[in-house]
């Protein structure tokens, strides 16, 4: 039956793949760019999330992703060469943007504040290299890490809504969430329930985010956790990237790292489409972030060429764009520490966590 | 019967178990006494070399934490091989080093022979250089060699296949893991000692191969922050002077081009080169009480 709407909503999403296009002629953001606002999200687009069958006509509307493209896409943006100045540029814009990441189920209040104090300072030897964007932890240790980052602009996230399975009561979800902001968390990381999203229940979907858009107040952005590997097509993903955005997220993220397959580049590219095409659609600019399986800086910085070709130059700050990543960091310390020196440096000079 | 095609031998690196051209797609043409040619060998690049050093440095635990027996074993399996291969080893060093048949076949025995030697050594070692300490005082203290981690190798530029056994067995034996830089005149033996390392069970990485010239590879490897060692015995006396500042940046181990290494390896070699590339680790345990008797032993 979905047939019948196929194309429908193929005007908002920029085809093909396969071209580099233009986000320029987006109309100028409005205000509603500005993050961290509970009201319900201000795009046109409001009509498409009256009930579960037009959410469902909607989503299914959006045209089909090329696969080949797509992967071919990603592949070819990942031969660019960044040498030398740029190079230098890249690295530190990675480590800005770093979301130091620990959720062991092994993790201890020291471990949370040693993780801080890098994320302030990643490379005691050298204080020009910039801070991490954030710490990511799960809820309890929302405080410990707060305490640990006091004072300097390193932002606290805390994982939540049952992470990472999310297979929890949405009672249970959202004091979860509001647990981790009442601690003070900056961010929040929710994880959508797949099961409802694979049995087709967009609206539960739809509407767990808003609850949890909500829960999470003016204070806190939202990060939405799709784990792209769970959601075997990338035709999901596309149409999971449009509900998360159309529920309010502030941020789109891959995955939580717990499964096999994490972020990588094609579905990164594929998100990042989507949150360019949603800007030129709705005026609202949101962030995306890849995380689990990025770990050294060669990967991450194939990660920021495709941001600056597909979503544009916007996107390259820590306010739009993030890694989730905890061994990354140190690789972009040792690649930092080869270009200031001249000399390979070694996993003896950087801290190991 | 019509003629063969005559299959040539593409000659490649040696890095992580596996054979990779060099990153930089390079090559150079060696040649042999005479200049006539006889390969093209890979002209390695210093990333070629960052990536040799991941490789060792990947390899160096486990080969490391290996016992002493097994790695005897995988040694002595590599001079299985290496006798398999004498034919062509023969030929190498001949067409390498300008030699006679008989000479070269004299040299790869010896070759061989020593690195029977080494591989006796992997267990025997410790007993040498280390052991208990008598001290003056209630504790046993204990003294044990311990490998001391990657391990740069600069072969020797004339001794194309005695000198390379020479300075690479007693490296791997006591459980360094090792960059090699093949003699830049005559690296195909050293490359073709990549393929019998590569079947003989010695874990990828334990021993890397490039080829190239010396000086390109070897500077990085002097300044690499992860490589705790460097052997110069392939390098001349200015480079060598230069490498060894370089090194002394994060105290490498140096071993100097010896002056034995000038001859033709074909003395015993002794334990030096062993001892070289050990760090002594000397534990003192409290024996308690001594009893009434206030008796030592």
């Amino acid at each position: 039956m979905d047939s019948r709407y196929a194309r429908r909503y193929a005007r908002l999403v920029t085809m093909p793949t396969s071209a580099s296009t233009e986000a320029d002629a987006s109309p100028a953001p409005p205000t509603s760019v500005t993050s961290a606002t509970s009201a319900p999200p201000a795009h046109g687009l409001t009509d498409v999330t009256a009930s579960d069958s037009t959410l469902r006509r909607f989503l299914h509307g959006l045209p089909g992703v090329d696969t080949v493209g797509l992967e071919a896409r990603a592949a070819s943006l990942g031969t660019r060469s960044i040498k030398t100045t740029a190079k230098a540029y890249a690295l530190d814009l990675a480590i800005s943007m770093v979301d130091l990441t620990t959720l062991e189920g092994a993790d201890t209040p020291g471990k949370v504040r040693a993780l801080g104090a890098k994320a302030v300072r990643p490379d005691p030897t050298d204080r020009t290299a910039p801070a991490a964007a954030a710490v990511c932890v799960y809820p309890d240790m929302v405080p410990t890490a707060k305490a640990a980052v006091a004072g300097s602009g390193v932002k606290v996230a805390s994982v939540a809504t049952a992470f990472p399975a999310g297979r929890a009561s949405l009672a249970v979800k959202l004091a979860d969430v509001r647990e981790a902001v009442t601690a003070g968390a900056d961010e929040v990381d929710m994880v959508i329930d797949r099961g409802a999203f694979l049995a087709g229940h967009y609206l539960k979907v739809y509407d767990e985010i808003t609850a949890v858009r909500e829960a999470c107040g003016t204070s806190a952005r939202l990060k939405v956790i799709f784990e792209t590997g769970e959601l075997s097509t990338y035709d999901n993903i596309r149409r999971a990237s449009w509900l998360g955005m159309l529920a309010g997220a502030d941020f789109i993220k891959t995955s939580t790292g717990k499964v096999a397959v994490n972020a990588t580049p094609a579905n990164t590219l594929l998100m990042l489409e989507a949150v360019r095409d949603f800007r030129a659609q709705a005026g609202v600019q949101v962030g995306v972030k890849p995380a689990g399986g990025i770990r050294t800086a060669k990967d991450a910085i194939k990660f920021l060429v495709l941001v600056n070709e597909t979503a544009g130059g916007d996107w390259l700050d820590n306010h739009w764009f993030r890694f989730g990543a905890s061994s990354l960091l140190n690789d972009l310390l040792m690649q930092r520490q080869k270009l200031a020196t001249g000399r390979y440096s070694g996993p003896d000079y950087v801290t190991v966590d | 019967m019509s003629e063969r095609l005559s299959v040539l031998k593409t000659y490649k690196l040696y890095v992580g178990g596996k054979f990779p051209r060099s990153e930089s797609g390079r090559v150079y043409e060696v040649s042999d006494s005479k200049n006539n040619w006889l390969a093209n060998a890979p002209l390695s690049s210093r990333k070629d070399a960052r990536d040799a050093v991941v490789a060792a440095r990947k390899a160096f635990g486990g080969w490391s934490g290996a016992t002493a027996y097994n790695r005897g074993q995988v040694l002595y399996r590599v001079a299985e091989m290496l006798e398999g291969r004498r034919d062509q080893y023969v030929a190498e060093v001949a067409g390498a080093e300008g030699l006679s048949k008989p000479k070269a076949a004299a040299q790869v025995d010896a070759a061989i022979d020593r690195w029977v030697w080494y591989a006796g050594w992997t267990d025997k070692i410790a007993q040498v250089v280390g052991g208990g300490n008598p001290v003056a005082g209630p504790f046993f203290n204990l003294s044990t060699p311990e490998p001391t981690g990657v391990v740069a190798i600069l072969a020797p530029q004339k001794s194309s296949f005695l000198g390379l056994v020479s300075v690479i067995a007693p490296v791997i034996a006591t459980g360094n893991t090792a960059v090699v830089v093949a003699s830049e005149k005559s690296p195909l033996p050293a490359l073709s000692l990549g393929e019998v390392l590569a079947t003989s069970d010695l874990p990828g990485g334990v021993v890397n191969i490039l080829s190239g010239r010396t000086a390109e590879i070897a500077a990085p490897l002097a300044a690499h922050q992860d490589v705790n060692a460097i052997d110069l015995a392939g390098a001349d006396e200015t480079l060598a002077k230069e490498l060894e500042i370089a090194a002394a940046d994060n105290l490498k181990r140096v071993l100097r081009p010896q002056p034995v290494d000038n001859a033709d390896w074909s003395a015993t070699p002794g334990t030096d080169r062993m001892t070289a590339f050990l760090e002594t680790k000397t534990v003192w345990h409290p024996t308690g009480a001594l009893g009434a008797s206030g008796s030592s032993y």
